[in-house]
């Protein structure tokens, strides 16, 4: 269906399956470590070798010499490849071609690949493998290169005149914010096996859009696409990290064709961080400026961030300022500087996590200058339209206001003091932050097939994945409500490119695209089976497997017979044109700061959301709250350290690249208000998996100046930086 | 090298290279894939199994180095039909997402209720005289070792809850 008029009632709006917090019908293959990962095909692919990367030890440069005698000298070993044997490949456009000359781009690149019969006998010779290098200097500083960082992509978005209203503010804040590289550190590594039948290639590979990838390895192995098949059934996680196609697809294919065996090959954790992709770091400059009731007059955001030369990613950090406050002046801009560090590319919330944890901030900041509460500040910016397109433009819904309102009801808001240092428990100077979420609303074309068998058991199908969001449940409850079957009579099968093309993992738009795509289907389905009985679709009625309408009742497995199947697909049509599109929330932190070390410890946290109707409350709170973890991760800890002199993120293991853990989470919970959201998808849905990151951090970072009174402007806050700021011990 | 163990109750004996990791051991050549690899390094938790009914790093432990040894797996403790009343607690909290650390979480929690009911202290223990008490800190300390990127971590801590009866 092409989605071009917002949908009245639609059998889904009984919510008697969808809507409801049903454990994950993939709860027990996971639960019981039956559900098979990349790496874990032994049934299907028994008999793979095992190939392990050799990364650049170097950031720029080139090889002079690689020595990999004793490499395939050693026990085991089936081949050894570098750019010297490696065959010619696909270059621009999609293409990831792997080992295809001296040239170094970035450190951890790889240099070789050595294929041996086990895991140890390739760990090992990946070791003897000797490389030369001539070193170039390289550009690792992102302060230094933003003095050369491009102009817009989009053009600056400007409105009214900036300059002078900002000059004009009786209140104003202009400030710069850097936040740090980040590493996805998703907790399956990247991983592929790949078997070649004749000229077909079967993957099992760790992909997040596995449909985009087998146009990447097609375009990279100058093939065509069909006759590569992606198999991604289960994914440990991937926040935008597998979105693009490594080493271990393009590297295990090659291996695997040139020894006429199935290659298995999965990334180090050390490799993932410098071979891989990253959040790439930003300095964004904010000018605020507000008049005596806290009225935004001027909003000025502007962000650079780096990449690799001839890459098209850039953070848009700036972006989601454009609909998140009113201002009758503004300018808004990203930049991209070049960089030789590893790609930079999307990571969990692209944009707006980096962008909220400084706007968010600079926000309080000239509140605090106005002397207007942090919630009021933002409930008086708020607005109902796009601010740059005006009322034409209104947004599809938009509750930030009311999701400010129930967190500073329930979090206990009006206990927070203004003055920061006031309260103390013990050691710990104690605040309280707020920060508003949006996260920009997306819908994309999708495909789905739905077949209905002669036991009344309903197969969906459809090339999504699922990476830990729930996609195997809610396509379940989609279909189950739709057709009136329960739940337990549905089976869903994704992560196979030969299933009708879904939209795949990224952006939040699963649940809108792929659930509607699955909800065409099953509508379609739904007019067969009327037709099959003589029946008007409208006047037939789908319930507890059975359909009744025309004075019968008739149960599905009958009426299906031999088998039916139906296939739909959404095409989203010009409703993004015309409503701007968001999900919005509010999150509320309180910190204690040690008055004696700076230690910061989160106390409790809260994050009130409203993103369209739930297709499950369960695992939507659970993203809900992983999303807002990351934030405590982009405020507390997690930063790639940049080596400047070598070109690398020198912290590339999960010992010194810290995310939360257990003991760094207190009582952190996540509560959605009801909402439903008809321009946006037939489900009544909007986007979300990647709400929960955003502003996250920044209310922590505000909880913390509220603490100890020390703004800290430079991601993560960690304690060097608050301790010369802190009050005397007393 | 030759290696005899227990897995799961099963007798084994496997030829090995001695460089052989449990974890490797177990996903590669016993082909029990549920034990997770994250970061090979003792880093992450993914590869928790049960070695003599103590919790371990398979990934830091040689395979050789459990000879005669009685290991328990993810797979050893319940099936997709006969789920452990650890793992049907996950179920019903939402303990997981992508499920990729949870086969190494649910061995970990279980030992964790057995270290704790043996009275082993932790670092967040008040009163090393007296039995640790079941709460929140306790639960969030012991548990540090195994990291979850999807951050389930309230929800696990609510299952552990609700099979300790706290
Ligand atoms: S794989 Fe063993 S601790 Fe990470
Ligand atoms: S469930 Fe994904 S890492 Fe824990």
């Amino acid at each position: 269906m092409r989605y071009d008029k917002p949908i009245s009632m639609t059998p889904l709006d009984a919510r008697r399956i969808v809507a409801q917090p049903v454990d994950r019908v993939d709860g027990p293959a996971k639960l019981s470590g039956a559900a098979t990962y990349s790496y874990e095909y032994h049934e299907e692919v028994p008999g793979a070798a095992y190939g392990m990367i050799v990364p650049a030890a170097i950031a720029k440069g080139r090889i002079v010499a690689i020595d990999s005698a004793a490499a395939e000298a050693a026990e085991g070993v089936l081949m050894v490849m570098t750019h010297r044997n490696a065959p010619r490949q696909g270059s621009g456009g999609d293409a990831a071609p792997q080992l295809v000359g001296s040239e170094i781009a970035h450190h951890g690149q790889a240099v070789a690949l050595v294929v041996a019969e086990t895991f140890e006998q390739a760990r090992h010779a990946a070791g003897l493998v000797r490389v030369d290098y001539e070193r170039e200097p390289g550009r690792f500083d992102l302060a230094e290169a933003e003095r050369q960082a491009r102009p817009p992509r989009g053009g600056e978005h400007r409105m009214g005149d900036f300059e002078a209203a900002f000059a004009a503010s009786p209140f104003a804040v202009d400030v710069s914010y850097t936040t740090p590289d980040q590493a996805h550190a998703m907790m399956e590594p990247h991983a592929s096996i790949a078997r070649w039948d004749g000229d077909r290639l079967t993957l099992w590979s760790a992909q997040q859009l596995p449909d985009w990838s087998v146009g990447d390895i097609a375009a990279t192995l100058a093939m065509p696409s069909e006759h590569i098949r992606i198999i991604s059934r289960f994914i440990g996680g991937g926040f935008g990290g597998k979105i693009s196609v490594y080493a271990d697809a393009i590297l295990s294919a090659l291996a695997a064709r040139a020894l006429g065996r199935p290659v298995k090959l999965a990334l180090t954790r050390q490799q993932i961080f410098n071979g891989t992709s990253h959040r790439p770091a930003t300095i964004q400059r904010l000018r605020l400026g507000c008049d005596a009731e806290g009225r935004l007059l001027a909003i000025g955001h502007d962000s650079v961030s780096g990449n690799l030369p001839g890459r098209s990613f850039e953070e848009g950090a700036a972006s989601q300022t454009r609909l998140l406050y009113a201002a009758p002046n503004r300018l808004i801009r990203n930049r991209k500087a070049v960089l030789d560090l590893a790609p930079a590319a999307s990571m969990r919330a692209p944009g707006e996590a980096a962008g909220l944890l400084a706007l968010e901030c600079a926000l309080d900041e000239l509140a605090e200058k106005a002397g207007i509460d942090p919630v009021e500040m933002r409930v008086i910016n708020d607005t109902p339209h796009d601010p740059e397109r005006g009322p034409a433009r209104p947004f599809s819904s938009r509750k930030l206001v009311e999701a400010l309102r129930e967190g500073q009801r329930r979090f206990g808001w009006e206990r927070r003091d203004p003055v920061p240092c006031r309260v103390r428990d013990g050691r710990w100077l104690v605040g309280m932050g707020v920060a508003s979420a949006i996260r920009e609303n997306y819908v994309v074309e999708a495909k789905a097939r739905v077949r209905l068998d002669g036991q009344g058991r309903l197969t969906v199908e459809t090339s999504m994945t699922d990476i830990g969001t729930g996609s195997y449940t809610i396509l379940a409850q989609v279909a189950a409500e739709a057709m009136g079957l329960p739940l337990d009579a549905v089976t869903v099968r994704l992560g196979d490119t030969r299933l009708p093309r879904g939209p795949g993992s990224g952006g939040s738009w699963g649940a809108n695209s792929a659930g509607t795509a699955v909800y065409d289907a099953c509508m379609a389905l739904r007019d067969m089976l009327a037709q099959k009985a003589g029946l008007n679709s409208t006047d037939a009625r789908f319930e507890g497997g059975m359909m009744h309408g025309g004075g019968r009742s008739l149960a599905l497995a009958e009426l299906a017979g031999e088998g039916v199947s139906a296939e739909g697909e959404m095409l989203p049509g010009g409703l993004t044109q015309s409503y701007a599109q968001a999900s919005f929330g509010a999150h509320f932190a309180e910190v204690g700061v040690a008055i004696d070390s700076g230690e910061v410890r989160l106390r409790r946290m809260l994050g009130v959301f409203a993103a369209g109707r739930l297709l499950n409350p369960k695992t939507a709170r659970s993203q809900a709250i992983g999303g807002m973890v990351f934030g405590v991760g982009a405020a507390l800890m997690e930063a790639n350290v940049v080596d400047r002199r070598h070109g690398l993120f020198i912290n590339h293991d999960l010992a010194e690249y810290h995310v939360p853990a257990h003991a760094d989470l207190p009582d952190i919970d996540a509560i959605f208000l009801d909402e439903e959201d008809d321009k946006s998808t037939p489900l009544k849905t909007k986007g979300v998996g990647e709400l929960g990151i955003c502003g996250a951090g920044a209310a922590i970072a505000n909880a913390i100046h509220n603490a100890c009174g020390v703004r800290v402007r430079d991601y993560p806050v960690t304690l060097d930086k608050l301790l010369d700021g802190l009050p005397p011990i007393g | 090298m030759r290696l005899s163990l227990t897995v799961n109750g099963e007798a084994r004996v496997l030829e090995l290279d001695p460089r052989t990791t449990l974890l490797d051991m177990l996903r590669e050549h016993l082909r029990l894939t549920g034990s997770k690899k994250g970061c090979d390094h003792g880093q992450c938790g993914a590869c928790t199994v049960l070695v003599e009914g103590r919790r371990l790093y398979s990934c830091l432990s040689l395979a050789v180095m459990h000879e005669g040894e009685a290991v328990t797996t993810i797979e050893g403790i319940g099936g997709k039909d006969a789920l452990h009343p650890m793992q049907r607690a996950f179920l019903r909290h939402d303990g997981f997402q992508c499920g990729y650390c949870t086969p190494g979480q649910i061995c970990s929690a279980i030992a964790v209720l057995e270290e704790m009911a043996a009275g082993r202290p932790s670092h967040a223990t008040e009163d090393l005289e007296a039995a640790p008490p079941l709460t929140d800190a306790e639960l969030r300390e012991r548990m540090s070792g195994n990291l979850c990127r999807c951050a389930a971590y309230p929800n696990i801590i609510a299952a552990i809850r609700e099979v300790a009866g706290a």
